[in-house]
């Protein structure tokens, strides 16, 4: 725009909405008054405009997708470069992983439940093998969902680095002088008034930087910016994802997770051959265990004795003795459902609980050949519970064979006359043990791995009772079943309880938790702060009498913009007000309000707030 | 049956009868609310239209005057607002009663109304809270009580603080009726037990923040439809086309598109971190009560689908060439994957996360 034209007259704001960009040159001067009011103010300020004053008001990278690339190899790893840390990308990157995320939560997947991924291979014939070699089983550890994050992990490193660069120097510089027509920015005020301009300027320049504005005089008029904060939570929220993603990325390397069910009076000792399962992370070392151990002393389980919560859990805690390291000195303590024991890097989760019946088994002669307690899955909410007393060797039947036992039983902790098959409460208010007796082979010579929970009986014969039927037979504690033929006999001694413990190790969850609330800060500082930049401009008019104005900008459209405008004038206004002559205008002429908001509504406290 | 039982069954019944009334005076409100639509469409204003055919330098910027503060006898400089450069500039609708008083006046019974059917379906969320013994959330039937209280008291809230969405009121009961035909009929639940591992503090603090966010983004995601078609609207108007009476009627009531996406942006925005935090809860609380803090069990995946959706969301916004319709589309997208972790993974899905209770 022409030197000669200048601001329109306050408050006859000449362009139309609906007019390109304010950036843009553009004549419009036919509609404009001439009044003098900012003849001089391009000298300051050079030749910008709207598109200076909003520069760096961001760190966004500037898109620039359609450049092509230069020459030569650099030419193309600095665009290929570009690309992939351009906003554009990163979106498409974050869809993509939104996307590869999906498949994993309705495919079954090794790493959350094995079983089910076999039971769909065995339905699924010709697809499970494609989705095996798509990696479908194990999406979240696949090649290309790691691609994904890696990419997005890179382009994110490569979005931070040069934004931090820009923002640090953002910070060692100052906010750009006032555009030559403030007319033309989201917000403007404009008065007159009798103070010297500079006297206006000096008092804009205390007040906007007792709000914490970094202002500084430039020419005729004060710039001032605030809300860097707002960047640096965007910097701080980029980067503790990059600390999230590597803490998570190491715990996945390093974590091992065991399980060992242990029943009351037994003890664990973490080493890997201890444990009943056992998984661990790709780069895992036996070596990295944690050494200790413990002793489950005693599992107490309480319930809810009526109402609709009848049989609830109100209370599981194992209280164990343990010890760290070789010598170290016997702890006691309680574990509970979510409150783990801590140890080194390790917790040890109390997880589930179940009865382990005493059970003695005496041959033909009455010798003792098992003696111990025997584990009970529950499958209930009222721990009725099932497992097999397998006895593999040191039992003669009747004939002096050598024979192994399986016994099938089912115990109900709370068993009530009519409800035969399930418990009626959780704890052992009446137990009683359901046992069904079979002898042969167990068949655990035959390679294939077996449950200790179920019996495979193709090898084996059920004892018969009397009446030529299968044995059966409830046993309260103290009682003995006697197998038929002089094939000896089972003792239901008492009941234990287990409790089942699992054992995590995962290096950095630390790191991850504190990455993890830096994020939440970072976020919250980068969405609700405002970064925003005020002038302040004051000359002397044709008819001698100062002119200020004063205009706001902001990273994207917002109430608080003008609505702080308002304040920060009001306030100068009552330092430096308008001359009492009546007759000059003071105000501008108010053109038709069609929106309106009431400053009032929001306090000027909100701004403190945001430094 | 004990005294306690038979006071908890009491409850239970009390809360259902609540539950009921409160559907009962939302339906109420439905109609109230119809008819502030109906009456203000004998308005025919056609301020979309004036906004935008209008010859360009009739129009005036938006304009707001500040009042002096009191101790001055002259009038404060007031501050001129300009919308943001190449944004249509439409002044924002009357809201549903068009301008009209009558139309007004059974919008504001419909508001009436909805206090009232508010207050009812918290007193039967409160009664089921009580019968149960623990927080109203340990099932779907529970979640969709409290979260319909929640959103209309989000909406209710908003109106307090004087914000301009009243517009919202249909389209929120007309939700909050279907949210709770729902609960009543397919996900009733008798009250019943809590499985041990959501017995911790942890379960106020992420299932609570879990049900507010989901509350807000769908009124972020309700605006975001309207500004759709707000904006679909406008640019028909602008490039000389002739929407259909009906689409003319509803829509020039509704505040500007450029309004209503600010208005979504910032519900949704607001939002977001809390949702960060609601997942990062459920981390912790899993890594106490699991062993582990993520593993990617359905509903953690949908939980992280979700996030990353709204991030692409706000992301979109700040990246050129996506501003806009496509940003919007991003959002209801992830609106969509919010309430696909509700409903889809709660009833299609089995993992950790079981409480459906259908
Ligand atoms: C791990 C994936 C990422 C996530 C989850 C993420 C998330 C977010 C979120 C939620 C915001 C919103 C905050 C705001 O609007 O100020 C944001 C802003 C931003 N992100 Fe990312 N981001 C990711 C990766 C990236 C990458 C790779 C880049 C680099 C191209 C990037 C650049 C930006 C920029 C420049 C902003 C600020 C936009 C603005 O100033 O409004 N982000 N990001």
């Amino acid at each position: 725009m022409s030197k000669s034209t200048v601001g329109a007259a306050p408050g006859e704001t000449p362009t139309a909405p609906g007019e390109p960009t304010a950036a843009t040159e553009e004549p419009t001067a036919a509609t404009e008054e001439t009044t003098s009011a900012t003849e001089e103010t391009t000298s300051a300020t050079g030749e910008q405009d709207f598109g200076a004053a909003d520069s760096q008001l961001s760190t966004a990278p500037v898109e620039s997708l359609s450049s092509t690339p230069g020459l030569g190899v650099t030419g193309w790893a600095r665009w290929y470069w570009r690309q992939l840390t351009s906003m554009r990308v990163a979106l498409l990157l974050l869809l993509l992983l939104a996307l590869g995320a999906i498949p994993g939560s309705l495919i079954p997947q090794t790493g959350n439940d094995a079983t089910k991924v076999a039971d769909f291979q065995q339905r699924h014939t010709t697809l499970a093998p494609v989705y095996d070699k798509l990696g479908l089983f194990h999406v979240y550890s696949s090649v290309w969902f790691s691609a994904i994050y890696i990419l997005l992990f890179v382009s994110l490193i490569g979005c931070i680095v040069p934004r931090t660069w820009q923002f640090v120097g953002q910070l060692r510089s100052r906010p750009p002088g006032a555009p030559r027509r403030l007319t033309r920015l989201p917000a403007y005020t404009t008065w007159r008034t009798d103070a010297e301009p500079e006297q206006v300027r000096e008092a804009a320049l205390v007040l906007l930087k007792r709000r914490r504005f970094r202002a500084h005089l430039a020419g005729d008029a004060v710039a001032a910016e605030k809300g860097y904060l707002r960047e640096v939570g965007n910097l701080v929220f980029h980067i503790a994802l990059i600390v999230m993603l590597t803490a998570f990325a190491w715990g996945q390397l390093f974590k091992t997770e065991g399980n060992k069910l242990v029943v009351e009076g037994d003890g664990f000792s973490n080493t890997l051959i201890s444990y009943d399962d056992f998984k661990s992370g790709t780069l895992f070392d036996t070596g990295d265990l944690t050494p200790f151990s413990f002793v489950l002393n005693k599992f107490t389980g309480t319930y809810e004795e009526s109402g609709p919560n009848k049989g609830t859990a109100r209370t599981y805690q194992a209280a164990i003795t343990y010890s760290v390291g070789a010598y170290g000195k016997d702890r006691k303590t309680l574990v509970k459902v979510n409150h783990p024991l801590e140890i080194g890097d390790s917790k040890v989760y109390l997880t589930a609980h179940g009865y382990a019946p005493l059970v003695t088994v005496r041959d033909g002669k009455g010798n003792v050949v098992y003696h111990d307690a025997v584990p009970l899955l529950p499958l209930d909410s009222n721990v009725t519970s099932s497992g097999v007393i397998k006895v593999y060797d040191g039992y003669r039947n009747a004939q002096g064979v050598s024979e192994q036992l399986g016994i099938m039983a089912t115990l109900l902790p709370t068993y009530t006359p009519g409800n035969e098959t399930t418990s009626t409460f959780p704890s052992l208010r009446n137990p009683v043990l359901n046992l069904t007796p079979y002898h042969g082979d167990l068949g655990v010579n035959s390679g294939i791995p077996q449950s200790v929970y179920q019996l495979d009986t193709a090898h084996m014969k059920g004892f018969k009772d009397s009446d030529k039927l299968q044995l059966r037979d409830n046993l309260k504690p103290g009682e003995t079943m006697t197998l038929p033929n002089g094939a000896g006999s089972v003792t239901y001694e008492g009941t234990q309880e287990w409790a089942n413990f699992q054992v995590t190790q995962q290096p950095a969850s630390g790191w991850a938790l504190g990455g993890a609330i830096a994020a939440i800060f970072g976020l919250a500082g980068s969405l609700f702060l405002q970064r925003r930049r005020v002038w302040v401009r004051a000359v002397k008019g044709d008819d001698g009498v100062t002119v200020v104005e004063m205009a706001g900008l902001g990273r994207s459209e917002s109430a608080k913009v003008p609505e702080e405008l308002g304040d920060l004038a009001g306030i100068l206004y009552d330092r430096v007000p308008s001359p009492p002559d009546p007759d000059t205008p003071d105000t501008p002429r108010t053109p038709e309000p069609s929106a309106s908001f009431e400053p009032e509504a929001v306090p000027a406290e909100a701004e403190g707030a945001e430094k | 049956m004990t005294l306690a039982a038979a006071t908890n069954e009491n409850l239970a019944s009390i809360s259902n009868t609540l539950i009921y009334s409160a559907m009962a005076v939302y339906t109420l409100a439905f109609f109230a609310y119809i008819a502030e639509w109906l009456l203000g469409s004998r308005s025919k204003v056609g301020r979309t239209a004036a906004a935008l055919t209008a010859p360009a330098a009739a129009q005036g910027p938006a304009v707001t005057a500040r009042k002096n503060g009191g101790t001055t006898v002259l009038e404060r400089p007031q501050v001129v607002v300009r919308s943001a450069a190449g944004a249509r500039d439409v002044p924002d609708g009357p809201g549903a009663h068009g301008g009209d008083e009558q139309g007004d006046m059974y919008g504001r019974i419909a508001i009436s109304l909805t206090v009232l059917a508010f207050l009812v379906e918290l007193g039967g969320v409160v009664a089921r809270a009580a019968s149960v013994e623990r927080a109203p959330w340990g099932n779907m039937y529970e979640f969709n009580i409290t979260f319909s209280t929640v959103a209309v008291g989000v909406y209710l809230g908003l109106l307090a603080l004087k914000k301009n969405v009243r517009w919202l009121g249909l389209f929120l009961i007309t939700s909050v009726l279907l949210d709770l035909g729902l609960a009543v009929t397919v996900l009733y639940t008798a009250s019943d037990q809590l499985v041990p591992a959501l017995h911790s503090y942890w379960l106020y603090i992420h299932v609570s923040t879990a049900i507010f966010c989901g509350a807000v983004f769908y009124v972020g995601a309700v605006a975001t439809i309207l500004y759709l078609f707000k904006d679909a609207y406008e640019n028909k108007l602008a490039t000389g086309g002739k929407p259909g009476k009906f689409a003319n009627s509803v829509l020039d009531r509704l505040p500007a598109s450029a309004s209503l996406d600010k208005f979504a942006y910032r519900v949704n925005a607001a939002v977001f971190p809390l949702w960060t935090f609601t997942i990062i809860a459920g981390a912790i609380w899993a890594g106490d009560a699991w062993g582990r803090y993520w593993g990617w069990d359905p509903k953690e995946t949908w939980s992280f689908i979700t996030w990353v959706a709204y991030a692409c969301y706000l992301h979109a916004r700040a990246t050129a060439g996506w501003k806009g319709r496509k940003a919007a589309y991003l959002a209801l997208l992830a609106f969509g994957c919010w309430l696909f972790n509700y409903y889809g993974v709660n009833i299609f899905v089995s993992g950790k996360h079981s409480y459906a209770g259908v």
